[in-house]
């Protein structure tokens, strides 16, 4: 494995407005290990992984993902990082199948109506694959969702939250598949309040406090 | 894998709009009709002199147009704000450029298929000739959507996520639209009447100058303004 | 007036603004200076442009008014020139430097464009004998005026400091883009129509006079802009306070 770390937060701090919803953050997380992100609502979570995602930028400091820095490499980077988040990117009038669909031509995948069906049997949706977003539950577009980071297969894969939204049966197929992802080699940051499940998953945590690093992360 | 280039991410934008515009029939309706009552009001307000219309229908084709091209941009991007579906496309990814171009192809095309719905409409208030010059009139028609659509959608972009954002669109569009109008109603009338010192000619090329300024200008600025940096 | 007349007017307010902007001592008294020779040199202006320069020859007295009308017409060109070279060099390289000058701008450019076009307005009323012409200049200047109210408007209605500047630079070239067409445009609109020659036959003396006035209003141009650029950057600064040190407890991972 190379010495190149998979995320390298350099004195990271993020503005909105006058207030700092991130600041002066350092990490590095090597490749192919797992964090695990915690902290209150609003402590600079959502914040942190919408950065590393190249959804949004530092203000100040630098982030670089395997060894590229994030706003000058964003469309090389793009690809390879995959965000599941709270906002889950989908059009409410398109098909589930639409909707995915789009985004494996986007990403250039070939044979896209047969993958994403595939995907979506996976998630349990298969029967559904025609219905708008629109009639969905919260936990059905989480599965969609879920179904285009299936698609990408991430080098990077940043979780917000991913259990929130699932049915019991639900939780335990994410737990899966993120185990999946750790197998093949993907880097997981992975934010939750569900401590135990997500310790359980992880090999490091980084404790955040009103956008910056708190000492509890050391594992008990 | 690799993902798709500038015109494939166009492409594929402008048919995802499509694929909802089909759905919804939102924009389509709505615009229809909103413009629709706009002709119709104008024919109220100038009463019922034929020739007065017929002289003036031009401009209220076009202020028609206008009018309802704030809704359908608006709808444009209020279907990529509603679930930060914009961060979504840019994730996926697809160059920003991508979208301006699909988001211009769309809005242009809807306008255009508007205004070919108006034109009969114009013919039964306003008794204008459409037979005249029907290649230049579709020209210029063509030339005028895509004049609304290119500023159009570097200003919806940027106002769907502004406070009042409603009032925010005609405020920053309309101004900027003033040559736009002037060439466009300008032409159009020399397509539906007699051009005797050759005047479409020069509006036509207006026209043309206007959509590359602003095609150009909005594609270089357009990453600047949906991108979060 | 020669045709580079309106550059140099530029360069003197660009080369003004870099003194203040790059010599921190000239910060404290040149835009003081600047309005006090302002204040005197308006008050000539008051008694060449009524007593001195002889009545035009078609308008009488009424065409005083553009010692007047045509200097702060130019104020604002200027002003929104200045503005959309900030937002260019803001899309460039983000500052919150060119950013607040570009507010400084735009506001004080509003505000000569606001009065240009009313004193045009009352100018023509006697000399065209309408409120309103299809007069290029006219157009020009108003649809540009719009433009930047909507700019105004649209800058105190985004909320986000970043994208307040990243918008505002955008919406500012694209409304900065149109000037040229707009001009054109109402040209040929007009060949078609007889429209009131706008032609002036202007003396010597109100030539002088004519470029009293322009430096006038550009020594309050420097100083309404120089002010306005210290409440934008005042305001910015109680928003970009220092991120906050990291907490004590912090661990050395």
């Amino acid at each position: 494995m190379s010495d190149i770390p998979a995320i390298e937060l350099k004195d990271v701090s993020k503005r909105f407005g006058p207030r700092w919803g991130v600041s002066r953050l350092s990490y590095t997380l090597a490749p192919g290990r797992s964090l695990l992100l915690t902290g209150h609502n609003g402590s600079g979570k959502t914040t942190l992984l919408r950065m590393i995602s190249t959804a949004t930028f530092p203000t100040l400091g630098q982030i670089r993902l395997f060894g590229k820095e994030t706003r000058e490499h964003r469309a090389e980077l793009r690809p390879q990082v995959a965000l599941l988040s709270h906002a889950n990117f989908l059009y409410e009038d398109l098909t589930a199948s639409q909707n995915l669909t789009l985004a494996a031509r986007l990403m250039g995948l070939p044979d896209a109506p047969q993958t994403v069906a595939g995907v979506l049997e996976r998630v349990g949706l298969a029967a559904r694959a025609h219905n708008p977003v629109r009639q969905f539950s919260a936990g059905m577009r989480k599965r969609v969702a879920i179904a285009r980071l299936l698609l990408k297969a991430p080098r990077l894969a940043l979780l917000d939250e991913p259990f929130g939204e699932l049915d019991p049966a639900g939780i335990a197929q994410m737990e899966g598949l993120i185990r999946e992802l750790q197998e093949r080699g993907s880097t997981v940051v992975l934010a939750t309040h569900l401590i135990e499940q997500g310790e359980s998953l992880t090999q490091e945590r980084l404790h955040l406090e009103q956008g910056r690093r708190q000492a509890q992360e050391a594992p008990a | 894998m690799k993902p798709a280039g500038l015109l494939r991410g166009a492409w594929l934008v402008l048919k995802k709009d499509w694929q909802i515009e089909w759905r919804t029939k939102a924009r389509l309706t709505a615009t229809v009709f909103f413009s629709l009552s706009t002709l119709l009001l104008f024919s109220f307000a100038m009463g019922p002199g034929i020739d007065v219309l017929r002289e003036h229908a031009p401009g209220y084709l076009w202020l028609g147009i206008l009018f309802a091209s704030v809704l359908s941009l608006g709808e444009s991007f209020r279907v990529e704000a509603e679930n930060q579906s914009m961060t979504g496309l840019l994730l996926a990814p697809v160059d920003a450029r991508s979208i301006f171009l699909g988001k211009v192809a769309g809005n242009a095309l809807l306008l255009f298929s508007l205004a070919l719905v108006l034109l009969p409409v114009t013919v039964a208030l306003y008794d204008v000739n459409l037979s005249r010059n029907p290649g230049a009139l579709a020209l210029a028609l063509a030339l005028g959507c895509v004049g609304i659509a290119a500023p159009g959608t570097v200003y919806s972009a940027m106002s769907s996520n502004a406070r009042a954002r409603d009032v925010m669109l005609p405020l920053l569009l309309f101004p900027v639209l003033v040559p736009m109008l002037l060439a466009a109603v300008s032409a159009t009338k020399f397509a539906l009447t007699q051009d005797a010192q050759e005047q479409l000619p020069s509006w036509l090329k207006l026209l043309t100058a206007f959509d590359l300024i602003y095609l150009s200008v909005g594609f270089l600025v357009f990453p600047r303004v949906v991108e979060d940096d | 007036m020669p045709f580079w007349s309106p550059l140099a007017l530029f360069a003197v307010v660009v080369a003004l603004l870099v003194i203040h902007l790059a010599v921190p001592s000239t910060r404290a008294w040149m835009w003081k200076v600047s309005l006090g020779v302002g204040l005197v040199a308006l008050t000539a202006l008051v008694y060449l442009g009524l007593f001195w320069a002889p009545p035009e020859a078609f308008m009488s007295d009424v065409g005083r008014i553009l010692y007047v009308h045509v200097p702060y017409v130019w104020m604002c060109m200027v002003a929104f020139t200045i503005n959309v070279g900030c937002a260019i060099a803001y899309l460039v390289k983000k500052s919150w430097r060119t950013d607040a000058l570009a507010e400084a701008t735009a506001e004080v450019g509003v505000l000569f464009g606001a009065g240009g076009v009313l004193m045009g307005s009352i100018w023509a009323r006697p000399t065209w004998g309408v409120w309103w012409d299809w007069d290029p200049r006219l157009i020009s200047t108003t649809v540009m005026l719009l433009s930047y109210v909507g700019y105004l408007a649209f800058r105190s209605f985004t909320e986000d400091p970043e994208r307040r500047a990243t918008w505002s630079a955008a919406a500012s070239i694209l409304g900065y883009v149109s000037l040229p067409i707009v001009w054109f445009s109402v040209r040929w609109w007009n060949s078609l129509h007889q429209v009131q020659s706008t032609t002036q036959s202007l003396d010597s003396q109100m030539r002088i006079v004519m470029w009293w006035g322009t430096v006038t209003f550009l020594f309050f141009l420097f100083a309404f802009i120089v002010k306005r650029y210290e409440i934008a950057r005042a305001r910015q600064d109680t928003a970009l306070e220092a991120p906050p040190e990291p907490a004590g407890r912090e661990v050395t991972a």
